[in-house]
């Protein structure tokens, strides 16, 4: 058998992509700690270039390396689900800060979807893509159905989504050191509520009680979001 | 680790079924989560048993995000097309939400006479 034909082989089945997904993540995450969990050193930055590049390289469709990828995709939902184990753990100071929490909630619910609209507004974007970036803070599938409803583009919002965890999991540190925020539960909150699962997934990284909060507040904005933009939506229409 | 998973599975089905059934607006993983830890309050001994497998995913949460990560490359040229309204948006009003979210929550705490809390951090 030749080269190209066990790359043909090997190509085309989950087993390669399933491995190089794990491989790469393994990558980005000692080059993470190498550097300290430097927050510009993000690994789900650096992952996604490195399989971004090999796709290139070896001219490999999406659907095909998805068909790998998937099974790392499908475990989002239990781990969502599994967020209630530190949330369980954490309750006494979850409840302590129930008053602030859902002070913090409405307002950086309206802050996430006021400010990407005005902004994206201000600097052009054509009525589609505002509306797909108004539900950008939200974790995917809840932003999907949102921008569905907007008549925005599902398909943009999931990328608008991605791209804006990726941003505020590597802005929130030096940010949050900047405006002089050294609480872990508030500091986490924001993560989740601005980055959703990608910030949380930061927050993790750094602190469990700021993790502990960014899922809460990953989970809360998603609902929140969903509520405000459809009653908007059922209000203007 | 494979009753935990179980455990885990189970908690999504039924969040899937019940929002499903009863069209509610948010994913079936959102309220599996929600039923789990009122589960974990009613029967603290299942936290023992879906401690350790659960804060594995956790702390691998990051490897979840990287195939929807790789999914840009599908509309690579929306973003390469519009990318000042994007890019702008993204950046500035994610850095708004994280700083006035933050500052909201401590503020409102400071507001309610609770300062010293032990979760107090600096670095990182």
């Amino acid at each position: 058998m030749s080269v190209i034909e066990l790359w043909v082989y090997l190509s085309t089945s989950p087993l390669l992509w399933l491995t190089a997904t794990l491989g790469a993540y393994v990558i980005a995450d000692r080059l993470s700690q190498r550097v300290d969990r430097n927050p510009i050193a993000n690994p789900v930055l650096i992952a996604v270039l490195l399989l971004m590049a090999l796709l290139k390289i070896s001219g490999t469709a999406f659907p095909v390396y998805f068909e790998g990828a998937q099974f790392v995709h499908f475990m989002l939902g239990p781990a969502t689900v599994a967020l209630a184990v530190p949330l369980v753990q954490n309750f006494a100071e979850v409840r302590r800060n129930l008053v602030p929490m859902l002070a913090a909630l409405a307002v950086g619910s309206l802050t996430a979807v006021s400010s990407a609209v005005a902004i994206a507004w201000l600097l052009g974007a054509d009525t589609t893509l505002i509306a797909s970036i108004a539900p950008k803070s939200v974790t995917t599938p809840i932003a999907m159905g949102i921008s569905e409803r907007l008549g925005g583009l599902p398909a943009v919002t999931a990328i608008l989504v991605i791209l804006t965890g990726i941003i505020g999991a590597v802005i929130v540190t030096p940010l949050m050191n900047l405006a002089g925020i050294r609480d872990w539960a508030a500091r986490g909150f924001a993560a989740g509520v601005s980055a959703h699962g990608i910030g949380t997934a930061r927050a993790f990284l750094v602190n469990p009680v700021a993790g502990t909060f960014a899922g809460i507040g990953m989970g809360l904005n998603g609902v929140i979001t969903a509520l405000i933009l459809g009653l908007a939506v059922a209000f203007l229409a | 680790m494979i009753e935990a998973l179980l455990v885990l599975l189970v908690f999504q089905l039924a969040g899937e079924a019940i929002t499903h059934a009863a069209a509610l607006p948010l994913p079936g993983p959102v309220l599996g989560l929600v039923l789990f830890a009122i589960a974990l309050k009613t029967w603290p001994a299942l936290a023992k048993k879906v401690s350790t497998v659960a804060h594995g995913i956790l702390r691998n949460l990051s490897l979840l995000f990287v195939p929807a990560g790789v999914g840009v490359v599908q509309h690579a040229d929306l973003v390469v097309h519009q990318w000042l309204p994007i890019l702008g948006a993204l950046v500035v009003s994610t850095a708004l939400t994280l700083v006035i979210t933050a500052l909201t929550f401590v503020g409102v705490r400071r507001l309610m006479g609770e300062r010293n809390d032990p979760g107090e951090g600096s670095a990182a």
